[in-house]
């Protein structure tokens, strides 16, 4: 090994630990910009009348959000209901029943689904929701919403059920216990922090999304009507006020986008402790 | 509260342990070739397995033997490709039959693996509970009671969990883990247990506490046994059946009879060769 050599690796590798420190470096600055950026423009129309007052119409000062954060979290909520049954029972059949032929096609158009754009899940959730009802409506949101959660959920769920060693299922077979019972009964609790996990990811991530909103919850001015009717979201609020002219709404939007930050920012750190703690347990 | 008083009032409680007609166990073989995919793992395996004994499978690491008992309670089948031909009669019955269901059969026919498999997320308790619990749609928590007090016992586990059948199964060691899959396993009344070589993963003295153990147990089970350590199998078998690989890579049986017989007296040459240790 020649002088020169050995010289010219190990530049080559300071400079490529150096890079690839700083791409990371960066990343964090980036997060950490947005933070304070939203967090100084949004900190002083952050305050109790915001979370407490419903919106107020223009030249009127104060107002809050309280009706979109309502409706954000009947629409994250109602996503919810209809996404979570579908999800779950896809992800325990693609890890535990479909054969693997049928799990790879499945596998494969959950991904495709999951890479759809937001705001075409929207227009679709448009024309079978809204246009047959002849209204915009928390529902149709919320089958959007849904239709984006069900293959993050299916995956996710998948994934964990097929971290649970194969033996623990043949100890279970092995008792006489069918294999639904098997899945429930055994299967299913040690891959529970995992699927936990991957729901709370889910809901983060549809919480955020304001495309799918546009053509289906629409906004409301009216406070929270039912599930019929269209409905606010913090989202959709956010891109209406950051439109407009007004300063007092603007600053509001900034309240708004900092709320929503630190919403997903909280999902995220308990998913972090959970996911943290499912290690802990497996030592 | 309730369940207390009526424990003390109603000294045996009605347990009702599914029992189904026929309840000899006794265990034919017949004709029994085993594939995984297109592979031949097992070629022709016939004979008649000894009730309330205990019988040995010995033989070469990869001659089919964990294949074979699989094949006894229909496990096999759950592994990717596995693919019975032959007969194996339960009572009479072949429990390959068209009609009979692999449940069913599994109820009757219990098994141990070689690594202790406790249900991590279930408390000691709630382990040997598992098989009633979850084919039983409900049941009462003093009949479980009864039922994982018994089971224990028979484990010769129960003085030594009784004070913690509330913590986590896998905090046992690994001799206690063992036992306590064997709990689990009695606890549901099979007839016949299989046992896939239950020693190779514990030290000595936990090893020697489960020959004891199988001693006691074969008065009233049919217990059969996978095995790579030939003095266990002549400690505690009644009968030993040898296992080799022949020609095509596929399992066969060579010679099957009384364990004294053949660790003394075998009959055939590659059995002398195997116990004499002059391969394997």
């Amino acid at each position: 090994m020649s002088e020169r050599g050995y010289l010219r690796r190990k530049w080559f590798n300071r400079i490529m630990l150096g890079l690839s420190g700083g791409a990371a470096g960066l990343g964090i600055l980036m997060l950490a910009i947005i933070l304070g950026y939203t967090l100084a423009h949004g900190i002083s129309a952050l305050n109790l009348d915001f979370l407490t007052q419903a919106a107020k119409p223009v030249g009127e000062v104060g107002g809050g959000m309280r009706n979109e954060i309502i409706g954000t979290f009947i629409l994250v909520l109602l996503g919810s209901i209809l996404a979570l049954p579908i999800g779950l029972m896809a992800g325990i059949s693609l890890a535990e029943f479909a054969s693997p032929r049928v799990a790879a096609a499945v596998r494969f158009a959950a991904d495709i689904l999951a890479g759809v754009p937001s705001i075409v899940v929207g227009v679709f959730a448009y024309a079978i929701v809204v246009r047959p009802m002849h209204s915009y409506s928390a529902l149709s949101a919320g089958v959007a919403l849904a239709i984006i959660m069900i293959p993050v959920v299916a995956r996710t769920a998948e994934e964990s059920l097929r971290l649970v060693p194969n033996s623990m299922r043949e100890a279970a077979l092995a008792l006489g216990i069918t294999r639904w019972r098997a899945v429930i009964g055994v299967i299913i609790p040690g891959a529970l922090t995992g699927i936990i996990t991957g729901v709370m990811l889910a809901v983060a991530r549809i919480a955020g999304e304001t495309a799918p909103l546009l053509f289906t919850a629409l906004g409301s001015q009216f406070g929270v009507q039912g599930l019929l009717k269209p409905i606010g979201a913090i989202p959709l609020q956010i891109y209406h006020y950051a439109l407009s002219p007004y300063p007092d709404w603007q600053q509001q939007a900034w309240a708004g986008a900092f709320l929503l930050i630190l919403l997903v920012l909280g999902i995220s750190m308990l998913v972090r402790w959970l996911s943290n703690r499912r290690q802990m347990s497996a030592r | 509260m309730v369940h207390d008083l009526i424990r003390n009032k109603d000294s045996k409680p009605k347990i009702s342990p599914i029992r189904l007609e026929g309840n000899k166990g006794i265990l034919e073989v017949q004709d029994l070739s085993a594939w995984y995919g297109n592979t031949l793992a097992l070629k022709d395996i016939s004979m008649s397995i000894k009730s309330k004994a205990i019988t040995a499978i010995i033989g070469p690491s990869g001659c089919g033997k964990s294949t074979f008992i699989r094949c006894l309670n229909r496990m096999h089948e759950v592994s990717h490709g596995g693919r019975v031909e032959g007969r194996v009669l339960l009572d009479g019955k072949d429990i390959y039959a068209r009609d009979v269901d692999p449940v069913v059969i599994r109820r009757r026919i219990g098994m141990v693996f070689q690594k202790p498999t406790p249900f991590p997320t279930m408390s000691v308790f709630d382990n040997v509970a598992a098989g009633l619990r979850l084919t039983q749609l409900w049941s009462r928590r003093w009949e479980l009671e009864k039922v994982v007090e018994r089971s224990l016992r028979q484990a010769a586990l129960w003085d030594e969990v009784k004070d913690k059948l509330n913590q986590s199964g896998a905090s046992l060691s690994g001799g206690q883990q063992q036992r306590l899959c064997i709990a689990r396993a009695l606890a549901v009344e099979p007839e016949i247990i299989l046992l896939d070589e239950p020693c190779s993963a514990l030290d000595p003295s936990a090893t020697l506490k489960i020959e004891d153990l199988m001693r006691n147990l074969a008065q009233d089970y049919t217990i059969i046994i996978v095995t790579h350590n030939m003095q266990q199998a002549a400690r505690v078998s009644d009968m030993a059946a040898f296992f080799l690989i022949d020609d095509d890579c596929a399992g066969i049986l060579v010679e099957y009879g009384k364990t004294s017989q053949l660790f003394t007296n075998p009959k055939d040459k590659r059995t002398e060769d195997y116990i004499t240790g002059r391969f394997g």
